[in-house]
């Protein structure tokens, strides 16, 4: 197993250039990832996800930068040297032989002996789950065991130093895919591989990684735990990017004391208050923006006692879907739209008001979260 | 309305079309819920009359449509991949049916304005599919089928292929999209969420049958067959063969002991003596397992209420951020439990979780439909 | 309940006319004369089998059969793997590659008389530069009086001349193999021999199966370039079986033995053919199977 590091790393393609006022396709980022931790890398379609994967794995040769695993520089290296395994979109099995040939056949191409290659696959297939089949044909299971035979292809070599995974679960049956989901992550768990996972699927990312790296339009935005990233999203993007449905994103203005959304005025914690107050937010130019997360809001009865209090606001109903384990209630603040999160099986008042956490209330300027100056954005 | 009547279809040697029957009615969203090849497109396939059943009967407003080539039908599919024209502008890929149909050129423009301006395609009109995203290109394609103003709109998986933010975004906007038309609209899925979240009526599809057909929310909420519920549960439905013993009390497969007679009588007084003396399943949602009942979210207090105890030993446990979901072994089978908040969780450890009685569905064992109290008494 | 669309017989119907006046009634006629003998004046009588009895009996028709297998054998053994090889060599990105499938296409777009001519003179001791140009080195070639030398002739034109459909077939196989495939490839350590053993030969064998079946019957078939080339000399060395035939119907007016062998021929070739057909259809059903389970 390896860390990873990451050094000015960035990645323009040679054709464009002229098209877009950003040529790059991954702006130059550093990074470090620890050996033996899960990584994803979350972000949607053209974000640049892929282009990294393919650049750590060396199919792709980056413009500038350089990639080091365990502080051995492999940017020069090809794919073979690198000894990475990767599990592709679609399940590449080799359909002239039988699984456990296809679990051999990168230990076969290195030139090991073959007790050693019969261990290791007995030992692979076990992992896997699939001793059953090893000696039927690949190319007649079904996606699902094709996509574990690709990842056990990695998971044979004892020298392998990452294993990065593609949108691997892309074709693989709704209802299966929790099954391969948990899998790896058990995989993980028990034998401690470094593994890398691209994808734009949030439930993915955040169920399988133990950080998360939130990308958007080629760079990161953010690296944090799945807690981390949903409790305090750094960035606007990565607030309504992560959790269903994303954080409620209100403009608003700064008066010095508290945030005001179309006149209403939203209480603020001690620290955000202190940061906004430290950067001048009052009399700034910058774009204000109040967060959040529909989950911590509460929707309640409008009455006499929230009229005072300082953290409810009235607000309108405008509809309410019944989503099964809990109903989105959507609603109107002044001009602006927002949602929240109703319990299954309460009701919801005609007249109705919002009780606002003011710690789970955060103040973005400039779609970036404010926050007291030494909190660095990124590790 | 559509109306199928006992549509019966030989697809391949692995999957056929049995004896559906239903009535799709207009201005309202008709969801097909079912897994891979449980004949949702085979059967939407019917339906258009790209192919024609092996026996039954079809009827659209009365009148019958198996015989009637598809071009002479009023009807517009969607499909999972972006189909565009490709060598087309957008403009020209929206317009490309009314051209077919020979409208004036001052009606299909109109047409046309109005369908990009709902999916917000203006600033593209002019672009080749190509040099659209995913997204992009299959606003195009529902374009292109809204404009047709038909009165069957037939939806394959249309969002499947589409990043998870996207597919939110257009799952909201598709509702309203369509509602206008006031035609049969058909919309197949594999997600019980996105059927959760279009609403209207839903047919959960199982091998080529209808396990059920109603209202969406009624469907999640009151399943009729152990299949229906399990169909419609995202986390899996977590479900155990409950065994009546010898002494008269209830038990759990592989439990050492019965249920409390609290439990057991709570559980049975809201299903039929009669279906109740058979052998059960009980079945539960993984969002219906708690670590503890007080106070329930929305203000009740189940105090005195009694609960049903599951202890287990975890798997694995995955964090999404604000939930825990939750992979245990109870009795040697594998449940999921959805819990709000973070729970670290090792592997191997004991979990006791709690369930209410009236949260658990109960089926009967040897033919799989729900035992309920019998409306009106009883 | 299928839908009768009774207007797609009718736009069948004036093919159906076409082919049936200039195929199936031609083809009875061949019938007609192969169970028929006559002594002249136009009259003839019934003979039941005996001109088939009598040409798979003759030695001749043997030898020819024996000389057109060996012919396609050679053939096959040759241009499959050939073919192969051009194709993997083949670029598969970049501008390269128009050029280069022309220049693949153009052997193919000749006349077929055309190329015999070409080879014909080609091969010429006085003037053509293969010819001349061996004859200066000292080599002893001349196609029309040594056996070898006239094979080897034909068997290289045949080569320059078809392998591009081989080519050609091969490689639009090989650009629909997903570039994922190599990747993994490369990051599992293969070797070329092994990614073209354990992917690429795999992937195409449905597109090698059809170059395989096309010119095995064209190859069977051969007419024109040997007969412009070599005539069928020298002797009957090269006289592959529709040269014989010709001979026999054209030259020597055997109008009976000539139907009947015309009719063996056509009967060979239609067995063989079958057989191509029935392997090609269960490898399309076993890759059906597995499709379907997704």
């Amino acid at each position: 197993m390896a860390s990873i590091h990451l050094k000015n790393l960035g990645h323009r393609y040679p054709a464009a250039g002229a098209e877009s006022d950003n040529p790059y396709a991954l702006n130059p980022l550093n990074q470090v990832w620890e050996d033996g931790g899960a990584y994803a890398l979350l972000g949607p379609s053209g974000c640049g996800k892929t282009t990294l994967l393919n650049i750590i794995s060396g199919l792709l040769r980056p413009s500038e930068g350089r990639v080091l695993f365990d502080g051995e520089d492999v940017t020069d290296l090809s794919t073979e040297r690198r000894n990475i395994a990767q599990v592709f979109q679609f399940p590449v099995v080799y359909d002239t032989l039988t699984v456990a040939e296809n679990l051999a056949f990168p230990l076969r191409n290195r030139g090991i002996d073959n007790t050693t290659i019969q261990t290791r696959v007995a030992d692979t297939l076990a992992m896997l789950g699939l001793e059953a089949r090893a000696n039927e044909r690949a190319r007649s299971l079904n996606a699902d065991d094709k996509q574990k035979i690709s990842l056990g292809r990695g998971l044979v070599r004892t020298d392998v130093r990452a294993i990065l995974f593609d949108e691997p679960l892309t074709v693989i049956d709704p209802h299966l895919k929790w099954q391969l989901r948990t899998e790896l992550k058990k995989i993980h768990e028990r034998y401690g591989h470094t593994m890398i996972y691209v994808t734009h699927d949030q439930t993915e990312a955040l169920t399988f990684a133990d950080k998360v790296v939130v990308m958007n339009a080629g760079s990161i935005l953010q690296v944090g735990t799945p807690k981390e990233l949903f409790d305090r999203p750094r960035h606007t993007f990565v607030g309504t990017f992560i959790g269903s449905p994303g954080m409620n994103v209100l403009s608003c203005t700064f008066d010095g004391t508290a945030a005001i959304v179309d006149g209403v005025r939203i209480v603020l914690n001690e620290a955000t208050l202190a940061a906004a107050q430290a950067q001048g937010l009052a009399s700034t130019s910058a774009t204000l923006e109040v967060g959040i997360r529909p989950e911590s809001l509460r929707v309640i009865v409008a009455d006499a006692s929230t009229v005072d209090d300082t953290h409810c606001v009235n607000v309108e109903v405008l509809g309410v879907e019944d989503l099964g384990r809990h109903s989105l209630v959507r609603l109107r603040l002044g001009e602006q739209l927002l949602c929240a999160l109703h319990p299954e099986g309460a009701a919801i008042p005609e007249a109705a008001a919002l009780r606002l956490d003011p710690a789970c209330t955060l103040l973005y300027a400039d779609a970036l979260l404010v926050e007291a100056n030494d909190v660095p954005l990124l590790p | 309305m559509l109306r199928l009547n006992n549509i019966t279809r030989h697809v391949d040697s692995n999957n056929s079309l049995q004896d559906i029957s239903l009535e799709l009615k207009r201005g309202e969203l008709n969801i097909l819920l079912g897994p891979t090849l449980s004949g949702k497109t085979s059967l939407m396939r019917v339906m258009a009359g790209l192919d024609q059943p092996d026996s039954g009967e079809l009827t659209f407003d009365g009148e019958t449509v198996i015989g009637v080539p598809v071009q002479k039908r009023e009807l517009a599919m969607v499909y999972q991949q972006f189909i565009n024209y490709p060598s087309l502008s957008v403009y020209e890929n929206i317009a490309s049916p009314l051209r077919v149909a020979g409208l004036a050129k001052s009606e299909i423009e109109a047409r046309v304005a109005q369908a990009a301006q709902l999916l917000k395609l203006e600033p593209y009109l002019t672009r080749k599919p190509a040099n659209l995203s995913g997204g992009q290109q299959q606003r195009v394609a529902l374009a292109r089928a809204l404009v047709k103003r038909a009165s069957l709109v037939l939806l394959d998986e249309p969002l499947a292929n589409l990043d998870y933010k996207l597919r939110e975004e257009l799952r909201a906007e598709l509702p309203v999209l369509f509602a206008e038309l006031g035609a049969v609209l058909v919309y197949a899925t594999t997600e019980p969420s996105e059927a959760l979240v279009l609403g209207g009526k839903t047919a959960c599809l199982n091998r080529g049958r209808v396990e059920q057909f109603g209202p969406t929310l009624d469907l999640y909420r009151d399943p009729d067959t152990l299949m229906a519920a399990r169909l419609f549960s995202d986390p899996p439905l977590n479900s155990l063969a409950l065994n009546h013993d010898d002494s008269g009390g209830l038990r759990f497969a592989g439990a050492e002991q019965a249920l409390p007679a609290a439990v057991a009588s709570e559980l049975l007084s809201a299903v039929n003596p009669a279906e109740a003396a058979s052998n059960l399943t009980l079945a539960v949602r993984g969002h219906h397992l708690r670590l503890g009942f007080d106070p329930l979210p929305s203000g009740e207090s189940t105090a005195s209420k009694p609960l049903i105890e599951i202890r287990g030993i975890v798997d694995v446990t995955e964090i999404t951020g604000s939930e825990s979901f939750v992979h245990f072994s109870f009795m040697g089978q594998p449940w999921v439990a959805l819990l709000d908040g973070i729970h670290a969780l090792a592997g191997g450890a004991e979990i006791v979780l709690y369930a209410r009685p009236q949260d658990c569905f109960l089926f009967n064992t040897l033919t799989g439909k729900r035992v309920r109290k019998l409306s009106g008494g009883g | 309940m299928k839908v009768q669309n009774n207007k797609a017989w009718l736009m069948v119907l004036p093919m159906l006319l076409l082919v049936a006046i200039s195929a199936i009634i031609p083809l009875m006629t061949v019938v007609n004369y192969s169970v028929q003998d006559t002594f002249g004046n136009n009259e003839f009588f019934w003979v039941g089998t005996e001109w088939f009895q009598e040409i798979l009996a003759s030695e001749r028709f043997h030898n020819a059969l024996q000389r057109t297998l060996l012919f396609s054998a050679l053939i096959l053994a040759i241009e499959i793997p050939l073919g192969i090889a051009i194709a993997l060599a083949m670029p598969r990105r970049g501008i390269s590659v128009s050029f280069c499938l022309v220049l693949m296409a153009l052997p193919l777009l000749i006349p077929w008389n055309v190329v015999g001519t070409i080879w014909q003179v080609f091969g010429r001791v006085d003037i053509g530069l293969l010819g001349h140009g061996l004859a200066s080195l000292g080599i002893d070639y001349n196609y029309t009086q040594n056996t070898l030398d006239a094979w080897v002739t034909l068997i290289v034109m045949d080569v320059w001349h078809w392998t591009s459909l081989v080519v050609l077939l091969c490689y639009s196989g090989l650009v629909s193999i997903p570039e994922v495939y190599y990747q993994a490839a490369r990051i599992d350590g293969a070797s070329r021999w092994a990614i073209f053993r354990f992917i690429q030969l795999p992937k195409i064998k449905r597109v090698l199966l059809i170059a395989v079946l096309l010119r095995f019957m064209d190859s069977f078939m051969i007419y024109t370039e040997p007969f412009v080339v070599t005539g069928g000399g020298p002797g009957n060395s090269t006289t592959f079986l529709s040269i014989d035939l010709v001979q026999m119907a054209v030259g020597q007016f055997d109008l009976g033995p000539a139907a009947a062998m015309s009719l063996i021929y056509f009967l060979i070739i239609l067995l063989l053919s079958w057989v191509f057909y029935t392997v090609m259809t269960s490898l399309d059903n076993d890759a059906a199977a597995e499709q379907g389970r997704h």
